[in-house]
């Protein structure tokens, strides 16, 4: 080959990823750069936005307590999600692989379909279940004479948690079902040939083959749920906040980007760390289940 | 005595009939195959002895006793399946003693009988390796061993050699021959390779959907093919139509210009089967042409055009002028080297 085609096929790759590496750097990491440098800008009631570089922000984090409650009640939230996720999600998953194939195929419709549904739209559904007196089950319930007072639900974190579970429920049954394919379809017989009872099958042979699918969507529903910003906005208002929902008021409430760059800034940082943390965690703990 | 008796077995797949009225006894010991052409209902018949299917209709004895009545986790039968099916979490050493565990042998017991095991089928050192990084046969062998250290009353295997290559198979044929002789366990095989069939057991059960063609040895299956079905799928073979006089004293059948006394109880028209290694050319018999001669090595392999048909000769290589090409010959054989059957349809 001579030098210029050379020299032709190497530019080649780069100028065929050339339009998505444009929009990758245009959408995503210019934004990105300027958030964290939004979050150095020093603001004022009056004086708006200052472009000079500070700390003011984030020694305002790192010192007021608020913040601290605040990143705290993001992450319990997100973490009680995942574990709510997994326990539902992974025996769902299991008992789905099973069912014979007219019925799997409808019931992982029924599983993904509200994944075509608005979130908005799923959480309001909650909220229409449960909000206040006017709720539907609530009202039901009272009347019923089973409780006195309306369950709580809206502005609660347990809320939260059950609605956030509901709208990541699917990430966690398909991660699961993606493991579940790659058992080998005689292995329970294997076990039970050796004498194996049905318990045993599954905590000793099919849980740790499908654990790294679990791991895998609890990564995913975690920084999905550490990011929502949707379903906190609608069950937990103004009065639960967590990290998203706060960046939001600071940027369109307050006006106060800096702060809210910072918070926005700090989240990413904190997920990126945690996903990457335990993605080589796992794959170092199953690399013989992965090889 | 049978040791395992299957009684009139079927299994229907809705309004399938995928296994029908199959009767089988297994002396204590014996190593018997399941030969047939895939999708015949050799793996449904061995997962109905296994207990992972229950059978439509019949009964499947292990010494005596109902089988079917019993859990599979229960019935202490040693299986490897096609795929292997090795727990890949586990090393090879827990993969071997999983089956010990649940049998609650305690652990001393335990560690001793995985390491005799795993050093039976040749795997000694390789205690501590995950499946995934195993060769496939390395993999055949530790299923082989998984099955054989619980000391199984019968020894089931899905077609175990099937996903090596052909120089490995042949050394786990050889292999798996001598484990089997060695500790004499009853086994039944599953295998569509009709070699490997006949050098491993001591009776073949030919299958061909779902029944059962001929139970027998290796060598009465290929020298007594009880249907056109058994002498197709057992080696080569060659089918001439014949017919039997009656008219004539003593009565003669009669394929082309090839004439011999006629086997007792048939008469009309005949199928007659030839092995190719055992037609021979000679001054008078079934005229024929030779259209290709192909030299390979220790034989000669001739693809004839004969009066009756096609017919393929096989000749050893013992240093003997061979006819050629184009050349026109004379196809004979003994009449105790061919089997006559009642020709369907005429
Ligand atoms: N679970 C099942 N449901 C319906 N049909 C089946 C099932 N298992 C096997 N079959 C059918 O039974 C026939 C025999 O299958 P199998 O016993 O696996 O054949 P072999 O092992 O001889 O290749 C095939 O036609 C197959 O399609
Ligand atoms: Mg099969």
């Amino acid at each position: 080959m001579s030098a210029a085609a050379e020299e032709r096929s190497a530019r080649a790759p780069w100028a065929l990823t050339a339009p998505a590496l444009m929009l990758f750097v245009g959408v995503l990491l210019i934004p990105l750069a300027m958030t964290v440098m939004l979050s150095f800008h020093d603001w004022g009631q009056y004086k708006g936005i200052e472009p000079v570089f500070i700390l003011k922000n984030w020694h305002e984090i790192a010192t007021d307590p608020y913040y601290a409650e605040m990143f705290w009640r993001t992450f319990r939230i997100a973490i009680l999600t995942t574990l709510l996720t997994a326990l539902l999600g992974a025996p769902e998953a299991y008992i789905l692989n099973r069912m014979s194939g007219r019925w799997k195929s409808f019931f992982l419709l029924v599983i993904l379909g509200p994944l075509l549904i608005s979130v908005v739209a799923r959480t309001l559904g909650w909220a229409l279940l449960f909000g206040g007196n006017n709720g539907l089950v609530n009202k039901l319930l009272m009347s019923l004479g089973a409780i006195r007072s309306p369950l709580p639900f809206m502005f609660t974190e347990t809320g939260m948690v059950i609605a956030l579970a509901h709208v990541m429920m699917p990430f966690m049954v398909l991660s699961v079902w993606a493991a579940l394919q790659r058992l080998d379809p005689q292995i329970e017989n294997a076990a039970m040939s050796l004498g194996a009872g049905p318990a045993t099958i599954i905590r000793r042979i099919v849980m740790p083959q499908i654990m790294p699918g679990v791991l895998s969507g609890a990564i995913i529903v975690f920084s999905l749920s550490a990011s929502a910003f949707a379903t906190p906005a609608i069950i937990g208002g103004r009065r639960l906040k967590v990290a998203a929902t706060l960046a939001y008021d600071e940027f369109l409430n307050t006006l106060n980007w800096p702060l809210g760059a910072a918070v926005a800034t700090l989240l990413l940082v904190a997920l990126v760390l945690i996903v990457v943390g335990s993605n080589a965690l796992i794959e170092r703990r199953y690399a013989e289940v992965f090889r | 005595m049978a040791y395992l008796e299957l009684d009139r077995v079927a299994k229907q797949f809705g309004t399938q009939t995928v296994v029908d009225d199959f009767s089988l006894s297994v002396g204590k010991g014996e190593f018997i195959s399941f030969l047939g052409p895939s999708g015949c209902g050799k793996t449904t018949t061995l997962q109905m002895i296994a207990g992972f299917l229950d059978p439509t209709r019949g009964a499947i004895r292990l010494e005596g006793k109902d089988l079917t009545a019993i859990h599979p986790a229960k019935r202490g039968l040693g299986i490897v399946f096609q795929s292997y099916a090795l727990f890949p979490h586990m090393t090879a050493a827990e993969n071997v003693a999983f089956g010990l565990e649940m049998r609650g042998v305690p652990r001393g017991e335990r560690a001793e009988r995985v390491r005799a095991a795993l050093a039976m089928v040749g795997l000694a050192g390789y205690e501590d390796r995950h499946p995934r990084r195993m060769s496939g046969g390395q993999q055949q062998r530790v299923a082989l061993a998984r099955a054989l250290v619980i000391k199984p009353s019968v020894l089931l295997l899905d077609e175990p050699l099937s996903n090596l290559d052909a120089k490995l198979r042949e050394e786990m044929q050889i292999e798996l021959r001598q484990i089997q002789r060695t500790i004499g366990t009853t086994t039944i095989l599953v295998t569509h390779d009709q070699n490997e069939a006949m050098s491993l057991s001591d009776r073949i059960v030919v299958m061909s959907q779902g029944k059962i063609e001929q139970i027998g040895t290796p060598q009465e299956t290929y020298e007594k093919p009880a249907s056109a079905f058994v002498s197709q799928f057992l080696g080569k073979t060659n089918d001439f139509a014949a017919t039997i006089d009656r008219t004539v004293s003593p009565t003669q059948l009669v394929a082309g210009s090839w004439r011999a006394p006629a086997p007792a109880g048939l008469s009309g028209p005949v199928t007659v089967s030839v092995r190719p290694e055992r037609i021979g050319f000679d001054d008078a018999g079934l005229t024929a042409k030779i259209v290709t001669r192909i030299f390979q090595g220790n034989h000669w392999l001739f693809q004839c055009e004969s009066e009756c048909g096609p017919a393929i000769v096989i000749r050893q290589n013992d240093g003997q002028a061979q006819p050629g090409e184009g050349e026109a010959v004379h196809l004979t054989w003994r009449p105790e080297d061919m089997s006559v059957r009642a020709r369907a349809g005429a």
